[in-house]
């Protein structure tokens, strides 16, 4: 087995804003990601989604305000991981791609093999170990992108609308992943613009909109009696300008 | 008559190359063994230059590339002007005594051919990581571990620039005339030896090595084709 090493959670923004020149994506930021449900982070394309996503990973870092993963403020992720909307694949074989990821999270070689197998049936991609990544599906590389995530063993694992680029058949055999991940207690944080996966998946919704959280709370409470003016008139459908 | 005479000078060439003629196939031994040298320590040298500009940031970073990527046009002739200048007997490394060697050549075709090979390993290794940052991010890989992948995973582009420094040191005639003298059994390269033989009107002999550097330059563009082929099949 790996070794335990310490934990990333909670994740927890506080006071964060980042901003590139004068423009500002995320503005003041305070939010928690600890363990439990789902935490789907809703809005608007533009809101700052995929940047909040990106420091709560420490892909970025905030320009005010801190972000500690586990209590720490820096450091190279433990146990998060992360799935983009566009994975990019390794210029190698499928079990190649899984065989990386597990090396960079430390895991002994010989252990590789069965893991590999274990990833691969997680994600139903039995079978096609040997294919180069780069020539599967949208569908399939990120079913690979999800199984590679979830070689490093997370504690959280953070989506950036990993089903935009998707058909429904595809979106529905990576929705599935995403509820077996959660149901093993691993912390999901994904990010969506689309109201039905986010009443599909979600236990706790995190609304934002011009790079500030509008509203947050557990799904049923949101999605049946929203508290701000601006959620009602997301669930409404009605355009965030 | 004129083509008669043409007709009788390209099969004499023709019988040298098909019957391996000892002169010829040592001028081209050399030939290989110095611009092969130069390509190993071009490749020493510009690799992990290329690396270095690829992946990390500083001021003036944007004048360098400029400045790399114009030295693959660097003149042949001024190369071997500026190794001439190093090596002569007065100069600063005039001691070692390498002027009209072939190490000399292999000095001169490396300077020549290591700003092509950086420039275009630092083109092919910053595509690469612009498209592999974030993955590479976020599974916590080290900066060590981040250069041997993205070697690894660009092999088969690195190789095209090492193929492309080949070609262009296996054609110059400039570098190797100046600080090999042409020396003959000794630094006579195929290129020399063309430019030697037409001034003499030896043209079977010039004409024989024409064919076989031709050749070379085909075999070095197909293995590069072939190269970059097997690296679209292998990794998609």
């Amino acid at each position: 087995m790996m070794r335990a090493p310490a934990t990333d959670l909670p994740v927890r923004l506080d006071d964060a804003s980042f901003a590139v020149g004068t423009v500002t994506i995320i503005d003041r930021m305070t939010l928690t990601f600890a363990p439990g449900a789902p935490t789907l982070v809703i809005g608007p394309n533009g809101a700052g989604k995929t940047t909040l996503l990106r420091l709560a990973m420490g892909l970025a870092a905030p320009t005010s305000g801190t972000v500690t993963f586990g209590g720490r403020e820096r450091g190279p992720p433990l146990r998060r991981a992360f799935v983009f909307q566009r994975p990019v694949m390794l210029r190698r074989s499928v079990a190649a791609n899984l065989r990386y990821a597990l090396s960079a999270a430390g895991m002994p070689r010989r252990q590789h093999d069965g893991r590999i197998a274990e990833l691969l049936a997680l994600v139903g991609l039995t079978g096609i170990g040997d294919r180069p990544a780069r020539r599967l599906s949208g569908g399939e590389q990120q079913r690979l992108a999800l199984a590679r995530a979830l070689a490093r063993e997370p504690e959280i694992l953070f989506l950036d609308e990993p089903t935009a680029s998707l058909d429904p058949a595809a979106t529905k055999a990576v929705e599935d992943i995403v509820a077996q991940v959660a149901a093993r207690g691993i912390k999901v944080v994904m990010s969506t613009h689309d109201l039905a996966k986010a009443k599909r998946l979600a236990g706790d919704i995190v609304l934002i909109h011009r790079g500030r959280v509008v509203e947050t709370g557990p799904a049923e409470e949101f999605f049946a009696a929203p508290k701000t003016d601006a959620a009602r008139r997301f669930i409404a459908g009605e355009l965030l300008i | 008559m004129k083509c008669n005479q043409n007709g009788m000078e390209t099969s004499s060439a023709l019988e040298l190359v098909l019957r391996g003629d000892p002169a010829l196939l040592a001028i081209v031994r050399l030939s290989l063994a110095v611009s092969l040298s130069a390509v190993l320590f071009a490749a020493l040298v510009g690799l992990p230059l290329g690396a270095a500009l690829a992946l990390t940031r500083f001021p003036g970073r944007g004048a360098a590339i400029v400045v790399l990527n114009a030295l693959m046009g660097l003149p042949p002739v001024v190369v071997g002007l500026a190794v001439y200048l190093l090596l002569s007997r007065s100069g600063p490394l005039g001691e070692l005594g390498l002027l009209f060697t072939p190490q000399a050549m292999v000095i001169a075709q490396a300077i020549l051919i290591a700003p092509i090979v950086a420039a275009l390993a630092r083109q092919t290794l910053e595509d690469l990581w612009l498209e592999y940052r974030d993955e590479l991010s976020a599974m916590g890989v080290g900066p060590a571990r981040r250069i041997a992948t993205l070697i690894w995973d660009g092999r088969f582009s690195l190789l095209t620039a090492l193929l492309a420094g080949f070609g262009r040191a296996a054609a110059e005639v400039g570098a190797v005339i100046i600080v090999g003298g042409n020396i003959d059994g000794f630094t006579r390269v195929m290129t020399t030896a063309i430019a030697l033989e037409t001034s003499k009107g030896d043209l079977p002999l010039a004409l024989g090595l024409g064919f076989v550097l031709i050749a070379i330059v085909v075999v070095v563009n197909a293995l590069a084709w072939g190269a970059r082929r097997a690296g679209e099949r292998m990794a998609g």
